[in-house]
């Protein structure tokens, strides 16, 4: 039999990609003696202890628990806020519109290390510090740009005849926008709604620097066991297992639409 | 599309501007205040002027990690954008494979940026990680905590693992979106698969690919958490990059007016380079649409 030879350079690569994840996981089901004492590569004592401590302590499970809490508030703001102004900028020509656009997506830009000390600062002088909506509203630094850049591709691509016809039926612009407009552009909320989440889910520097415990995201909790417990090898895998796990949800569902994104996305950034 | 002038969609931005100001504009002028004065606590502040850029502008620290960081975005463009291409091209284009490729793909893009540190921290480990134990088994003398060259390697091995699906991700959406006629005719002529590439495959793929090239530069240059995570920026400083400096030099050691400064320049080459790529990005695409 003939083998393709893109088919072997698929399969190196995905074989280099899963690899490390496979440790992970393998690590997750191991004791921590085996850990430390043998080098195996499969799991000899089989132990799902690791994830039964990871879902009753709750140390553990209430930095998934503000975890969630901020992504979400990130996700609503992000989207509150860009939906309008995407739609400004793919409609009309305003004044300054262009260099707008353009310094909206420096932000996206900015080194989240630069703006650490200032945001403790702000939040800590507005009486926010260590909530859940400081997190969500530092991280809109970077979300809300890039919501912006994304919707306003996908609304470029609905023809412009259905608002002119929409306002001539007598709809106002709040009833228009919601009723028309938005299901028209449901792929791509669902797609900027992805990336906000995913972007937030993932970021740790700014989550970090404005909690203390009250809204320790889960990301930060496991910062701590590595240094703190040391050896708790099991348990650091494992969590990073269930992240990975929660993480990975939500691409099942969207890939496809992303991929469109991408290349739709891709005409809509040059032609800005 | 036409677009209508019309200034009161300035309302329609408000939010945005109101938010970003908040979250940006404020942040950002309490860098420039630090950068320009000197404090001893309490609030007290001294203006220093250009003092601490002069400082910075001459400081042997600042233009080794700056070093260090245009060494590792040039390696990280140089293996990942080829690759990323190559990948892609050898993609299955359509049915049950190519999904399965796809989301295999995205998982390491996925994974947050502190667990991709993670996982590699271990996974090099002599004697718990498998790529560790793997090479020392093989007579290989490999340590990323005490030899520079291996925490490099480690670092950069790291980066292509996690961002090179990104690029690939990218171009396959371009190369998707090539009619088949084109194929047909370039089988016509007798083209070679080179040349196929060449002048079918690159041109089309130019827009998605100076996103690719923009977003990896981007993100590179600002890397932080995962190097930070397996070598701490060490051995010696030898992978501190830009951020973990700045970080060390704010946080840690809260030399704030230094800092401040040092972080205004960053955020300026940052944009200035994006701003180069923005308006080739955007001049591209005016010539091709003409």
């Amino acid at each position: 039999m003939r083998i393709k030879p893109s088919a072997v350079v698929m399969t190196v690569y995905l074989l280099f990609l899963l690899v490390p994840i496979y440790w992970l996981v393998n690590m997750s089901l191991k004791t921590n003696t085996e850990i430390t004492s043998m080098f195996t590569l499969v799991p000899q004592n089989l132990t799902f202890n690791n994830y039964r401590v990871i879902l009753t302590d709750p140390s553990w499970y209430s930095g998934y628990i503000n975890s969630i809490i901020y992504v979400t508030m990130n996700v609503v703001i992000s989207l509150t806020v860009a939906l309008p102004a995407a739609y400004a900028f793919s409609r009309y020509s305003f004044m300054g519109d262009k260099h707008l656009f353009f310094w909206l997506l420096t932000n996206r830009m900015a080194p989240p290390a630069v703006f650490a000390l200032p945001f403790f600062q702000l939040y800590s002088s507005v009486g926010l510090f260590d909530t859940h909506i400081a997190i969500a509203l530092a991280h809109c630094l970077f979300n809300v740009p890039l919501a912006v850049w994304i919707l306003e591709g996908f609304m470029r691509g609905v023809p412009k005849e259905i608002d002119e016809t929409a306002y001539i039926d007598g709809y106002s612009f709040p009833r228009f926008f919601v009723k028309i407009f938005m299901p028209l552009i449901a792929s791509g909320i669902g797609v900027a709604a992805f990336f906000c989440f995913m972007f937030s889910w993932v970021e740790l520097l700014l989550s970090r620097t404005l909690t203390t415990t009250d809204a320790k995201p889960i990301a930060a909790t496991m910062t701590r066991t590595v240094s703190a417990s040391g050896m708790d090898w099991g348990t650091v895998s494992l969590v990073l297992g269930l992240f990975v796990v929660l993480v990975k949800i939500l691409p099942y569902l969207r890939i496809g639409v992303s991929i469109k994104f991408m290349s739709g996305g891709a005409t809509s950034v040059c032609s800005v | 599309m036409d677009k209508t002038q019309n200034n009161k969609a300035w309302f329609l931005v408000l939010p945005v501007l109101v938010l970003v100001a908040f979250s940006a504009v404020i942040p950002l002028m309490t860098v420039v205040n630090y950068a320009f004065n000197d404090t001893f606590g309490n609030n007290d502040f001294f203006w220093a002027g250009l003092d601490w850029f002069e400082d910075m502008i001459t400081s042997d620290r600042l233009h080794e990690a700056l070093g260090r960081q245009i060494l590792f975005s040039a390696i990280i463009l140089a293996i990942e954008v080829p690759l990323g291409i190559f990948i892609a091209l050898n993609m299955p284009k359509s049915g049950f494979w190519s999904s399965f490729c796809l989301i295999l793909m995205a998982l390491p893009l996925l994974i947050p940026f502190n667990v991709v540190g993670t996982i590699w921290q271990i996974f090099g480990r002599v004697d718990i990680g498998l790529l560790g134990h793997t090479l020392a088994a093989l007579g290989i003398d490999y340590n990323y905590t005490n030899d520079a060259l291996d925490a490099w390697l480690t670092v950069i091995v790291m980066d292509v693992w996690h961002w090179t699906s990104l690029v690939a991700l990218l171009c396959y959406a371009g190369l998707q979106s090539i009619p088949q006629a084109y194929y047909q005719a370039a089988k016509i002529d007798q083209a070679t698969r080179w040349s196929v590439f060449r002048y079918i495959e690159l041109p089309k793929m130019k827009g998605v690919l100076l996103i690719a090239v923009l977003l990896r530069f981007m993100d590179s240059f600002m890397i932080y958490t995962e190097p930070f995570v397996v070598t701490g920026g060490g051995p010696g400083n030898s992978t501190t990059f830009l951020s973990i400096d700045l970080v060390k030099m704010a946080v840690g050691q809260f030399d704030l007016g230094p800092a401040a400064a040092f972080s205004l320049m960053y955020f300026l080459v940052i944009l200035l380079v994006s701003w180069v790529f923005y308006t080739v990005m955007t001049n591209l695409d005016r010539q091709e649409t003409q």
